[in-house]
């Protein structure tokens, strides 16, 4: 089940919340729709879904255009829209088997997959209770169990973890994980280990417009700078630490040595090098030429917090 | 569109038991019926015992008037509810269409509106064992009733889409709806070369007719006329989102 984005453009009034985008989701893909507040991800979820038209540009569906297959495109479609709506005065399985009804099983097969609904999102203790008594954890999973209660091809979350404990937020990314299996997952969230627990492919957008995508290891090679190192090593005597500098100065690719702390025989640094190179086998060589006790080593990585800050603020 | 007739039956059907089953669920449509059914019966019963007069044309005449508060209180949440809570997204976001929704809705409120009417056969039954009443006028009274809360419901809906406040949408329908049901109440003050246009208009000029056990083409093309175009508001009005 493939998506197809063409020059997909929304514009409100004056702003345009969606700047000529393009792009594809193949089958199989959790991709994670990342951006700050406003940058216009929710709009292209609700283009999607066929709760409103683009103002211009296309979408397919695996093949299907959303203005003229609207409601095809609706029934390959689970949607969770922004802030989980739901109706509080119904119990959760006459709620589930609305949203099935709407979405077209029937009968046996419908109440069956009512029953898996309910036991994959983990709701059998509340299956007759009224969604509004349920506490935000169990509504979001409500909100899932609606959403894929047709067994869609194609997922569509919005924010999926906004508001949740962090051991929800662990359930809930599991759950998703584990139904996103030959489906295509799109979900987006501001939340960046999200996207790197979930996701195995990221966009990244920002104004209206697409600044990154690929997968979480595929961003951090592309936008990762130059390399940094922590070092603490322990001497044997109390060297003095304008010796130890100039040694550390010899490495290769070393661009710059400082030292952070010096605590008795034990010293810490900070070393930068050239973009690309690993020089932790060199620093380890070095420290057991000069007899030094390696105490810690490490190399620092780009986090798409990193990539994402230098993305959305400029 | 597509063509899936077989399917549009099933999600008004869907859509008109939940709520149906929501009105039932809240208090809502109890105090409703109760507050509705003390008015008529309280005037039926000093009509009957302080007058003398053992007939059914007082329950006519007043729940035209009862009709004013009761329709606005059943349709104001109907759709302005699902807007502020945003489930709305999520229905649209179905495969249903927009009519559906409305229609699924619209008969919702219809049937409460119908079984708030059924015991007022109570009434009937009073009647009919005090006197002999004609019985021909009070099935015409009861369809004109019917009729009547029909195109209430729809404008009452068509109120509810336009905004996500319910005490909005009700105030909004109870102006639209006062206003059909006084045009034919003004007319000393309309120009003379207005006064049967006034007239036509009237919500309250045909359901008399049809009250009084005359059912006309004209009473029945203004009825079916008047609900397909509020329908038809309703049903754009939700669809304003895509504009």
């Amino acid at each position: 089940m493939s998506i197809t984005v063409r020059n997909l453009t929304k514009v409100y009034g004056e702003q345009k919340a969606i700047d000529d985008i393009s792009f594809d989701v193949k089958t199989g893909e959790i991709l994670g729709f990342l951006g700050p507040n406003g940058a216009g991800k929710t709009t292209t979820m609700k283009i999607f879904t066929c709760y409103m038209p683009p103002t211009s540009g296309t979408v397919e569906v695996d093949g299907l255009s959303i203005y003229d297959h609207s409601l095809e495109v609706r029934k390959k479609i689970g949607y969770l829209p922004e802030m989980n709506p739901l109706y509080l005065d119904m119990n959760v399985l006459d709620y589930l088997e609305y949203s099935a009804r709407l979405h077209g099983p029937r009968g046996s097969r419908m109440q069956n997959r009512i029953k898996e609904m309910v036991h994959v999102c983990g709701l059998e203790e509340v299956r007759h209770k009224d969604i509004g008594e349920l506490s935000k954890g169990y509504r979001q999973r409500v909100g899932l169990a609606q959403a894929m209660i047709h067994e869609p091809e194609v997922l569509i979350l919005d924010e999926p973890t906004s508001g949740l404990d962090p051991n929800q937020i662990v359930e809930i990314r599991n759950l998703i994980k584990h139904l996103g299996i030959a489906k295509t997952v799109i979900l987006s969230t501001h939340i960046l280990t999200e996207v790197q627990a979930t996701c195995n492919r990221v966009l990244i957008i920002n104004e209206g417009k697409i600044v990154a995508d690929g997968s979480p290891e595929q961003l951090q090679r592309e936008f990762h700078g130059a390399e940094s190192l922590t070092l603490e090593i322990k001497t044997d005597s109390a060297e003095p630490v304008a010796q130890l500098l100039p040694r550390l100065r010899t490495l290769p690719t070393i661009t710059q040595a400082t030292l952070l702390s010096q605590n008795g025989p034990v010293s810490r640094f900070e070393l930068h090098a050239d973009k690309g190179t690993d020089i932790r086998e060199s620093v380890f060589r070095l420290a057991v030429a000069e007899g030094w006790v390696m105490l810690e080593l490490h190399r620092k990585t780009t986090t798409l917090e990193d990539i994402f800050h230098k993305l959305t603020t400029s | 569109m597509t063509a899936m007739p077989s399917m549009t039956f099933s999600n008004i059907a869907t859509i008109f038991r939940r709520e149906l089953r929501s009105y039932f669920n809240s208090p809502v449509a109890y105090v409703v019926i109760v507050v509705f059914l003390a008015i008529v019966g309280w005037f039926f019963t000093s009509n009957l015992f302080l007058v003398n007069i053992a007939s059914m044309r007082i329950v006519f005449e007043l729940v035209p008037w009862v009709f004013l508060f009761f329709v606005p209180a059943i349709t104001m949440r109907l759709l302005a509810e699902e807007q502020k809570s945003g489930t709305l997204e999520l229905l649209a976001t179905k495969p249903v269409r927009d009519v559906e929704i409305v229609l699924g809705k619209f008969l919702a409120a219809w049937t409460l509106l119908a079984a708030a009417l059924i015991p007022t056969l109570i009434y009937l039954i009073t009647i009919v064992v005090l006197g002999s009443p004609d019985i021909g006028p009070v099935i015409t009274g009861y369809v004109g009733l019917l009729l009547m809360g029909a195109v209430y419901i729809a404008i009452g809906l068509w109120a509810s889409s336009l905004t996500e406040n319910q005490i909005v949408a009700f105030i909004l329908s109870f102006l639209i709806i006062l206003a059909f049901f006084m045009l034919d109440k003004v007319l000393i003050y309309v120009p003379e070369g207005l006064v049967t246009t006034f007239e036509f208009l009237g919500i309250d000029y045909h359901y008399s007719n049809i009250a009084r056990g005359v059912i006309d083409s004209r009473n029945v093309i203004y009825f079916g006329s008047l609900l397909g175009f509020s329908l038809l508001l309703a049903t754009v009005s939700l669809e304003r989102r895509k504009w």
